[in-house]
């Protein structure tokens, strides 16, 4: 797996490099994390507060939540990273059948 | 690289996860395990939906009786916030400061514990002031097995990160255990995950009826 950093062979130049651009992912890192709490409370507002259907309000909450897992997958553990091809196939296997299973359990297997 | 190796600013590596063949290996094994626990908690969702307010008679409560939102917003802000904290200690181990990972990763600890707490009073609460236990329903399993694995998971989590935290604190950062806090921290963002699917299908979803 590659250094995602190039290399300049003077070690000096390299630390303040990579420390610039560890501190500006972790910039990114506070945005992403701004807009998961903004999500939240959408979420929890549109339940608490919005005089809405069942209907409408529970897709609504189920799409603020996948976005918000796809926030904490990709920037929070780092999935946008290179070399994550792999991990990515495990996350999203195990999301197939977790889903197929959850669809089967609310829709043919109790009724 | 050697992993026991004393390393410095200079020669601390830009990826020091995944800088051993064993920290690389540890990587894909750890992922793989998620892919794993995915699969374990979507199959206790599943369930938990099934049976969901299935209840024996008409004097037990239901999700929308016992639900608070105000204590289970205050737990969601508390994971939240502690899987930024989690981030903020990976960056600085990526910058080779081990006593700031050491603070930060102390925070986290300390909002997990607050989590663990406040959702023993939850239980707590359920059990003494509505009758609501493991045994009293369908229901009543469903919902402790879902939540009660995921706060069994938040309890591993915490022992596990204060036993590297104490176990390392002399030590501080090597490659060998670099890959050990990093695959740490990914396991507390991924209860973070579980906890996100929890407060919206068990909680607010219940709320709504």
């Amino acid at each position: 797996m590659a250094n995602q950093q190039p290399t300049t062979g003077n070690p000096k130049v390299d630390i303040e490099y990579r420390r610039k651009k560890n501190a500006e992912e972790m910039r990114y890192q506070v945005v992403t994390f701004t807009l998961m709490i903004f999500l939240t409370l959408i979420a929890f507002a549109a339940v608490g507060f919005g005089d809405l259907s069942k209907w409408f309000t529970v897709p609504f909450i189920l799409l603020l939540a996948v976005v918000q897992v796809i926030f904490q997958l990709y920037y929070f553990m780092h999935m946008s990273h290179k070399g994550h091809e792999a991990p990515a196939l495990f996350l999203y296997s195990g999301a197939l059948v977790g889903f197929v299973t959850v669809l089967a359990f609310v829709t043919i297997v109790w009724w | 690289m050697h992993a026991e190796e004393k390393m410095t600013n200079e020669t601390w590596p830009a990826s020091p996860e995944k800088a051993t063949l064993e920290a690389k290996n540890k990587f894909l094994g750890f992922w793989f395990f998620l892919g794993g626990e995915t699969v374990l908690f979507a199959s206790l969702f599943a369930t938990y939906l099934a049976l969901k307010d299935k209840v024996p008679t008409g004097d037990h409560y239901l999700a929308k009786d016992l639900f608070e939102m105000p204590l289970v917003f205050l737990m969601t802000m508390l994971l939240l916030t502690s899987s930024l904290t989690s981030v903020y200690a990976m960056y600085h181990m990526k910058n080779f400061a081990f006593k700031k990972m050491q603070l930060w990763l102390g925070i986290t600890v300390l909002l997990g514990l607050t989590f663990l707490g406040l959702e023993i009073y939850e239980f707590n609460h359920y059990v003494h002031e509505y009758n609501h236990t493991f045994t009293s329903s369908a229901f009543g399993s469903a919902f402790y097995t879902l939540v009660g694995f995921h706060g069994a998971h938040v309890a591993f989590g915490l022992l596990w990160i204060i036993s590297l935290m104490i176990r390392n604190a002399k030590r501080g950062l090597s490659l060998y255990n670099a890959p050990k806090f990093y695959v740490a921290s990914l396991y507390w963002h991924f209860i973070d995950v579980v906890w996100v699917f929890i407060f919206t299908v068990v909680y607010l979803m219940g709320m709504v009826g």
